[in-house]
């Protein structure tokens, strides 16, 4: 019995190399299939996977406004302090009562690894990872981005 | 006919009229030298970026497209590039050795070359025990390698050459009894008796099973023999710090480089000299007027097509497969490989006695 286990070992082990050797044979005969990407050439055709994440940026739409509730769940979610939450409060003017905003949404790019975790963390959808990854900065103060946009305030309805 | 023998007699005949005939011989050696050292040249700028288009097609990419048409020029540049680099000789490490080790690994491929039939009559050395000429040699090139690991005074090195040389002295029984089975077949150990033997047909279809059997473990064992992948323990990326050669760089660094290629293009050679024929055209037994069509290819024409072929099946082998654990790698030398090739030894022994093959 060892001995026929033995062979179905030798002829298992033949047959699954002589796969692999077909799906390379296949790759190696089929130059249409061809992923690289000339990256310097192509800069203005460059096509990036929708999965790729470059950096931390938040959506804001034509009025803008954006849907950070400043609830902070990102910069806890962060696992090396990218991102700082300064919050404010607004006073509505009708009813006088008070609401937590954010004042500035700080996001250390020098620091940020692109886990994707603070986006899976936001319970409002407010950020997600943009496709640019040409970051290099002569200053690396430059790094240092201040996400949400001068004036820009949170889109009503969004608790 | 064109062919290369002609070139050879031809300068053999103007040499021997010019000169007297002690200082013929000398001058044809150093064309031979000569020649060899062009050979290795351009085998390491050919088969560097076949390398890399090879390896660049099976992952669906580019490869080098920049210099020249195609990146064509890549390797040229390369060299280049090697030649201007420094070469350094670690403190601590033993220089002697440490600098000798890569031309150790150079002269035994160039010993190699002696006894390779490149063509019909076109041979260094067609000495009588040919074939194990050959594996007694090749079986040098392992104290390069120890050599280099030893003297680098580096851990890593040195585990890197105790590795590589445990895989390559295991790996030679294999390749040798593989290399064995066709001697048997043959009954001679001279390269020109046993492409020879292969005029009306290659062994590999002469043999039957135990001759495909043989040409497999042959194209496995010397794969691990030169060190490549899915064997090439020696000279892992990061996580082995990169076997034997971590010390060396520039042009030293180089020469170790070449020989690994043109020890790939040797144990190719021997394979189709030994499984494939040779520079022998594809013969079918007695169809003479097939045979005769086939004889118009030149010689040497299909002896450097069928070394390629087996150079791509070498290079599609590492481009496809993962590399083995150091277990793994001597658990399928003496577990699975070893048995198989001494029972087919066995095999092609018995078929050889009682004639079955063709």
């Amino acid at each position: 019995m060892f001995l026929k286990q033995y062979i179905k070992d030798v002829w298992g082990a033949m047959k699954s190399l002589a796969t692999g050797m077909k799906r390379t044979g296949y790759y190696f005969t089929h130059h249409k299939e061809i992923i690289t990407e000339q990256y310097p050439d192509n800069r203005d055709t460059l096509v990036l996977p929708e999965r790729f994440k470059g950096e931390v940026v938040m959506i804001h739409d034509e009025n803008n406004e954006h849907a950070c509730t400043g609830c902070t769940a990102c910069e806890l979610a962060c696992p090396n302090a990218t991102i700082k939450i300064i919050t404010k409060f607004d006073v509505d003017a009708e009813t006088g009562k008070k609401k937590k905003a954010i004042d500035t949404f700080v996001y250390h790019l020098e620091l940020c690894t692109m886990c994707n975790l603070c986006v899976e963390a936001c319970p409002t959808g407010a950020i997600k990872m943009a496709q640019t990854f040409e970051h290099s900065v002569f200053d690396r103060s430059q790094l240092t981005k201040t996400l949400n946009k001068p004036g820009s305030k949170i889109r009503e309805g969004v608790e | 006919m064109w062919s290369l023998s002609n070139i050879a007699t031809s300068i053999d005949q103007w040499l021997n009229e010019t000169f007297n005939p002690t200082l013929a011989l000398i001058l044809e050696m150093l064309i031979a030298g000569v020649a060899v050292i062009g050979l290795f040249a351009m085998l390491g700028l050919i088969l560097v970026i076949m390398e890399r288009k090879v390896s660049a097609w099976i992952q669906i990419r580019l490869g080098p497209n920049r210099v020249g048409p195609k990146g064509m020029f890549q390797s040229l540049a390369d060299t280049v590039k090697l030649l201007v680099k420094e070469g350094m000789t670690p403190g601590g490490s033993d220089k002697l050795l440490f600098n000798v080790a890569p031309f150790v690994a150079m002269i035994v491929a160039m010993l190699l070359m002696a006894p390779i039939a490149f063509a019909k009559d076109f041979q260094l050395w067609d000495l009588n025990i040919g074939v194990l000429y050959i594996s007694a040699v090749s079986s040098i090139s392992v104290i390069s390698i120890l050599m280099a690991g030893w003297a680098s005074n580096n851990k890593y090195s040195l585990l890197g050459a105790m590795r590589s040389g445990a895989q390559i002295v295991s790996y030679e029984l294999s390749a040798g009894l593989a290399v064995l089975a066709i001697v048997v077949l043959t009954g001679s150990l001279r390269v020109s008796d046993i492409i020879n033997s292969q005029a009306d047909g290659w062994w590999i279809f002469k043999g039957h099973i135990p001759a495909i059997i043989s040409f497999v473990i042959f194209i496995i064992a010397v794969t691990a023999e030169t060190n490549r992948a899915p064997f090439d323990m020696a000279e892992a990326e990061s996580e082995l710090t990169a076997g034997f050669h971590t010390e060396y760089s520039g042009m030293k660094f180089a020469l170790f480089f070449l020989a690994e290629y043109v020890n790939v293009f040797i144990v190719c050679a021997l394979g189709a000299t030994l499984f494939l024929g040779g520079w022998m055209p594809f013969h079918i037994g007695t169809w003479e007027a097939f045979n005769h069509v086939m004889d118009y290819i030149p010689s040497s024409i299909w002896f450097f097509g069928k070394t390629f072929f087996l150079i791509f099946l070498i290079m599609w082998f590492r481009w496809t497969f993962p590399r083995l654990r150091i277990d793994q790698l001597l658990n399928l030398e003496w577990k699975y490989l070893l048995p198989i090739s001494m029972f087919n030894l066995l095999l092609v022994t018995l078929i050889a006695i009682l004639g079955w093959h063709f």
